[in-house]
């Protein structure tokens, strides 16, 4: 292992690791949808392409590499061609500092949380540039919703967030996943004697992740049946293959985030079978468990309208996130004035 | 008094969520029921109307058909055109040429109502297609029993069974017979077991040869 410690080779393994990471999930997770959609609606799904349809991610790519990348006239040239760059970068960077095992990460940043954050805020704006830059009503009115509905969802998310950061005391992801070692009642979300609304608060950032990544029930970003195809209406070939695939990256970005800040990351839940190529096995059970259920989600409910959609957020989630909030600063704060004054 | 409203709605919309998810999380346990249609095809229901078929009977391996020309009669669009003729050692005429246009037929079945034999019946074939309008305009019946005979002597190597008489029935009229240069004089017909085909089915040994 002496060549891993060779700094840019390990950086340069790790770069291609992840971009291999999401480009394959953003490929497959396409065709697990698929598959999914038609379990659940109890048909077989794509099965042609290859053994049940295994090759069918690369027919796909094939077919929209060989379209050509289309401008259309009058379009903002530069914002068209930027915004599927600019959506696919962020979740890549974010895999950066996601911790895959005890030491599998590219870059454990002790401010890793915020660095995911901030880079997956990145997603709206590219999302808004390339419906504003399509110059297509559809796409400016999906750029509007895209925008008030990702402002709508930050703040519960960032809400539970710092519920979860006054716990753990530390924005390091792999110190956050270290201090939920043991058995899975010491996962965040089971730890209900530090704040009995815990299981609640995962819900919040689950529907808040769903949001934030426009997937349905909220997906007002790509409302086929009203705005064709959204904010990327215009686009063709690859360029809407790129947002096709970011979506499922940012999914993966979430649902690895979920993993960490609530189910105890690459740690066991049976306590044992925690170290070395366990850590990696157990994280993307978990994580792939939860893409499932956005999955499950999607075929499961229909899309909400738009207003109901703001008042989940602005009337239901963020005065639940608050409550959780002041609750868990209570219970942190209120046996040390019991210690102060008795 | 609005915030318990408030909660009791919360819950109750996210247990109707959880109802969803278990009711398709039951549906996805359930096997899948797509008929992968070029690789699998569905049984037609017996009652489907195709278009009108020679039945080939399955003791003899030829039609029952017996050029009576019911049929023909019977054909409100005037589609269907029968010949006939009266094969050696047998006492009934056999069909020779069956053709349906079935650019003109409506599928009415008033053919397969009339026929007194018993000798058509609708067919299960409901993706008929061609790139040749004469295979519709004279679907030809015969040729289509031809194939299936074939596969029938496969099936049924012994020779088939003579025509024997049972019982004199009443003389039916006979119809005007088409004079082919092996076909005996015509007598009263009586029922044989079946009608021979005019096809190229391989000779039986013990058929009489003049």
């Amino acid at each position: 292992m002496t060549f891993l410690a060779l700094e840019p080779i390990r950086i340069l393994l790790y770069l291609v690791g992840i971009c291999a990471f999401v480009g394959a999930n953003a490929a497959y997770l396409v065709l697990a949808e698929r598959k999914g959609a038609g379990r659940i609606q109890r048909r077989p799904g794509p099965n042609e392409a290859g053994w049940g349809g295994v090759l069918q991610p690369l027919a796909d790519g094939i077919k929209l590499l060989a379209k050509q990348v289309m401008v259309p006239p009058g379009t903002d040239g530069l914002l068209f061609r930027a915004a599927p760059l600019m959506v696919m970068a962020p979740p890549l960077m974010c895999l950066a500092t996601v911790p895959f095992g005890d030491t599998l990460v590219a870059r454990n940043l002790n401010v890793g949380l915020l660095l995911v954050f901030s880079f997956g805020s990145i997603n709206v704006m590219a999302l808004m540039l390339g419906g504003w830059a399509s110059r297509n009503k559809f796409a400016i009115i999906s750029s509007a919703r895209v925008v008030s509905q990702n402002v709508a969802y930050e703040i519960p998310m960032l809400l539970v967030v710092i519920t979860l950061l006054m716990v753990t005391g530390t924005m390091d992801l792999n110190e956050i996943i270290k201090q939920q070692a043991g058995w899975f009642w010491h996962w965040n979300i089971c730890k209900v004697w530090v704040n009995p609304l815990m299981p609640v608060t995962f819900l919040i950032f689950f529907t808040c992740m769903l949001a934030e990544t426009n997937r349905a029930p909220f997906d007002m970003a790509e409302a086929e049946s009203e705005l064709v195809a959204g904010a990327f209406t215009e686009y063709g070939g690859m360029g809407f293959g790129v947002f096709f695939m970011a979506e499922y990256a940012n999914i993966v970005v979430g649902c690895c985030l979920a993993t960490i800040l609530f189910f105890g990351g690459w740690q066991s839940p049976i306590g044992v079978l925690s170290g070395g190529l366990w850590g990696p096995v157990w994280f993307l059970l978990k994580m792939y468990g939860l893409i499932f259920t956005v999955i499950w989600i999607r075929w499961t409910f229909p899309r909400t309208q738009f207003y109901s959609l703001l008042n989940l957020s602005w009337k239901i989630l963020i005065p639940i996130s608050l409550f959780t909030l002041l609750l868990t600063g209570a219970m942190m704060k209120l046996p040390l004035l019991w210690n102060k004054f008795f | 008094m609005s915030l318990t409203t408030a909660f009791r709605e919360t819950y109750r919309g996210f247990k109707s969520l959880l109802i969803g998810m278990r009711i398709t999380a039951r549906e996805a346990a359930k096997p899948s029921i797509t008929m992968q249609y070029p690789h699998e095809t569905l049984k037609m229901p017996d009652r489907f109307r195709g278009h009108v078929k020679l039945i080939l009977d399955p003791t003899t391996g030829k039609s029952r058909c017996t050029a009576c020309n019911l049929c023909v009669r019977a054909c409100p669009s005037d589609c269907i055109d029968v010949e006939g003729m009266k094969r050696e050692g047998e006492k009934k005429k056999s069909v020779t040429e069956y053709h349906v246009d079935f650019t003109t037929c409506s599928l009415c079945g008033s053919c397969v109502e009339a026929c007194p034999s018993d000798a058509i019946e609708y067919s299960k074939a409901y993706n008929v297609v061609s790139q040749n309008r004469e295979d519709f305009t004279h679907m030809d019946l015969v040729k289509d029993l031809d194939k299936e005979a074939k596969v029938w002597a496969q099936d049924h190597p012994a020779p088939a069974t003579p025509p024997v008489a049972v019982a004199p029935p009443p003389p039916t009229p006979p119809s005007v017979a088409k004079p082919t240069p092996t076909s005996a004089p015509a007598t009263a017909p009586t029922p044989a077991p079946s009608a021979s085909t005019a096809v190229a089915r391989p000779q039986s040994p013990d058929q009489p040869t003049p």
